[in-house]
């Protein structure tokens, strides 16, 4: 078992009455990628910053890296990286100066920040663009400036918040691979946040369902999917006794009726589908047609969030940042 | 430290990279200088039957100085001052709004470097506003006091840095925790007024009634222009600068301190 390198017990923040985390609880252990993910406003980057100290918990604790979050800030600060939502390389600096900006806010020596900053600009595939200023960026090229300058000091654990946010798809699967590799690459443990479910299932070696500030399901992406009952195979054949053929057959969950059909559900799809089908030749049942369903985790999701729309209960000051970042996604 | 200069240089970058704004920040102290300086041509009220005799009598009486331009000239200083830190909160609510403040405040950087190199930022900017001020005022025929000295033009310029960090160091206390900036708008805009009439900028404090020179003889900007213009158009009387000097030594230290204090409290929300 691999060290616990992030641990939350009951972490809480209260806005105004409102509880924007309730008492969540969970551990991230060393070199994983651990998704948190929820609609907007769930209480992830209330979350994320309380583990990268910018906010104080009303109450619970938090560690990392085995630092208190709240009695040893400066140690935490030390030990981590923040790729926030917002594009917050500052406009009016070149690619590299802003990657500089961030050597210098860790302390590092002059000669080493800067033998750093090109390593890691070149890393995110920044290199030809490092003199020129950040406003002239597409958000494809903002956002692995925010990762070069999360990585500028080494750190043991990555806080990635919304890493694809605005971004098309391209852009989000090259990213997709920068976060692999980087992890590939320094070892890191990385810790994210989404709304978007083939992000978590893509990314992350578990995943945190969260809503309303609470975690509501928590596990591997195969897990939950596995959690709503496994696969689902649809039959459609001509015979008699299918049903009660489909019942004994090891493996089988469920069997329902609709229509002209049989919807089956099973544990692993794959392996019970070519049983079942030779099961029912055997027995004069003729089958037309067959088809394998496996879950998504959207359905994951929506069983555990729930399915109506939501009018997003976030502060005013997030709905402007977040309406500042899509903008500059999509410059 | 490394940190402190690494966000010091952000702003300055910012201000000194964009031609326009480095621009304006040269025309408008001139602008300031030849219209309102020479607007109030308050020597001229004497013209006419007064003896010139007698009418710089009156003026060395009431300004210190026979020359009305020159004592609106060097209180223009101060008053450039407050104008130009009064904005110095804005730029941390835009930082918060963008975001880069939470990515700061995520790293080891001290939280007083981060309140530290906006006010030493706006501490700059403006003692360069000042340095064109005095240009100009000399260019436009200030009348130097008897036993001015070049040499003096320093302690201009320690008076200016004083009242900057001062200022600046409260406007930005106001904002350290807003996400807005209606607020601390309104009150940067409830200050500058009074701060500005309640002294000795346009008009001597003596002269006013007992209880407005009792609100000008603890403004700052007071002590500021009296010192200023002890360096410049009087003649310099030690006891008098001394007392400025403390004055606003004290205050600025008091604020300021004040401020970094807030901001290791305050500045995590």
């Amino acid at each position: 078992m691999r060290e616990e390198i992030i641990r939350a017990v009951e972490l809480t923040k209260v806005f105004n009455g409102l509880r924007a985390v309730d008492r969540v609880t969970f551990s991230v252990r060393e070199r994983e990628i651990f998704g948190f993910l929820g609609p907007n406003g769930a209480g992830k980057t209330t979350t994320i910053n309380m583990l990268t100290t910018v906010l104080k918990p009303t109450s619970g604790r938090a560690e990392v890296c085995g630092y208190d979050v709240v009695r040893e800030p400066e140690k935490v600060r030390r030990s981590i990286g923040v790729v926030p939502q917002e594009y917050t390389a500052d406009e009016d600096l070149t690619g590299y100066e802003n990657v500089m900006l961030c050597a210098d806010l860790y302390g590092l020596p002059k000669e080493e920040g800067r033998r750093r900053a090109l390593e890691l600009l070149s890393l995110v595939q920044l290199e030809p663009f490092k003199d020129k200023r950040v406003e002239t960026y597409s958000g494809g090229m903002r956002r692995r400036l925010e990762l070069a300058c999360g990585l500028i000091n080494r750190p043991k654990v990555l806080f990635l918040d919304e890493p694809t946010l605005g971004l098309d798809v391209q852009t989000r699967a090259s990213i997709w691979e920068h976060i692999r590799s980087l992890r590939g690459r320094f070892g890191m443990t990385i810790f994210l946040t989404t709304h978007y479910l083939e992000e978590a299932d893509q990314l992350c070696d578990r995943i945190a369902i969260i809503d309303h500030g609470r975690i509501v399901e928590e596990g591997s992406p195969s897990e939950l999917k596995d959690s709503l009952g496994g696969d689902l195979l649809t039959l459609e054949c001509e015979g008699d006794g299918v049903e009660e053929i489909l019942r004994a057959v090891e493996g089988v969950k469920e069997v329902r009726r609709e229509g002209g059909e049989y919807r089956v559900k099973v544990g692993r799809g794959e392996t019970v589908a070519p049983l079942l089908l030779r099961l029912l030749t055997d027995r004069g049942v003729t089958v037309k047609r067959l088809s394998l369903t496996k879950p998504t985790l959207d359905e994951v999701y929506l069983e555990r969030t729930g399915r109506s729309l939501r009018d997003q209960e976030e502060s005013p000051e997030q709905g402007i940042r977040q309406r500042v970042t899509l903008r500059r996604a999509r410059s | 430290m490394q940190g402190f200069l690494a966000l010091t240089r952000r702003e300055l970058k910012k201000w000194y990279k964009e031609p326009l704004l480095l621009l304006i920040t040269v025309l408008q102290p001139l602008i300031w200088m030849v219209f309102l300086g020479k607007a109030m041509n308050i020597g001229a009220v004497f013209g006419g039957g007064v003896p010139p005799e007698l009418a710089n009598q009156l003026m060395l009486r009431s300004f210190g100085t026979t020359d009305y331009f020159s004592f609106m000239a060097t209180g223009m200083i101060a008053m450039s001052c407050l104008f130009t830190t009064m904005f110095t909160g804005f730029s941390i609510i835009w930082d918060r709004r963008l975001g880069f403040l939470n990515k700061v405040l995520s790293t080891p950087v001290s939280r007083a470097s981060i309140v530290l190199s906006k006010i030493l930022y706006a501490t700059l900017r403006s003692s360069f506003q000042v340095l064109i001020i005095l240009g100009a005022a000399l260019a436009l025929g200030l009348k130097t006091g008897p036993g001015f000295h070049p040499l003096y033009l320093l302690g201009v310029l320690l008076v200016a840095f004083l009242l900057c960090v001062a200022f600046s160091s409260l406007f930005l206390m106001l904002a350290l925790r807003s996400t807005r900036w209606e607020t601390p708008m309104a009150m940067v805009n409830l200050m500058v007024m009074p701060l500005m009439f309640a002294s000795n900028v346009f008009f001597p404090a003596e002269l006013m009634p007992g209880w407005l020179k009792a609100v000008a003889s603890a403004n700052p900007l007071s002590y500021a222009n009296d010192a200023v213009r002890q360096f410049t158009i009087y003649r310099l009387d030690a006891g008098a600068l001394l007392r400025d000097l403390t004055y606003l030594g004290l205050l600025t230290l008091a604020i300021s301190s004040l401020s970094v204090y807030l901001a290791k409290r305050y500045l995590s929300r």
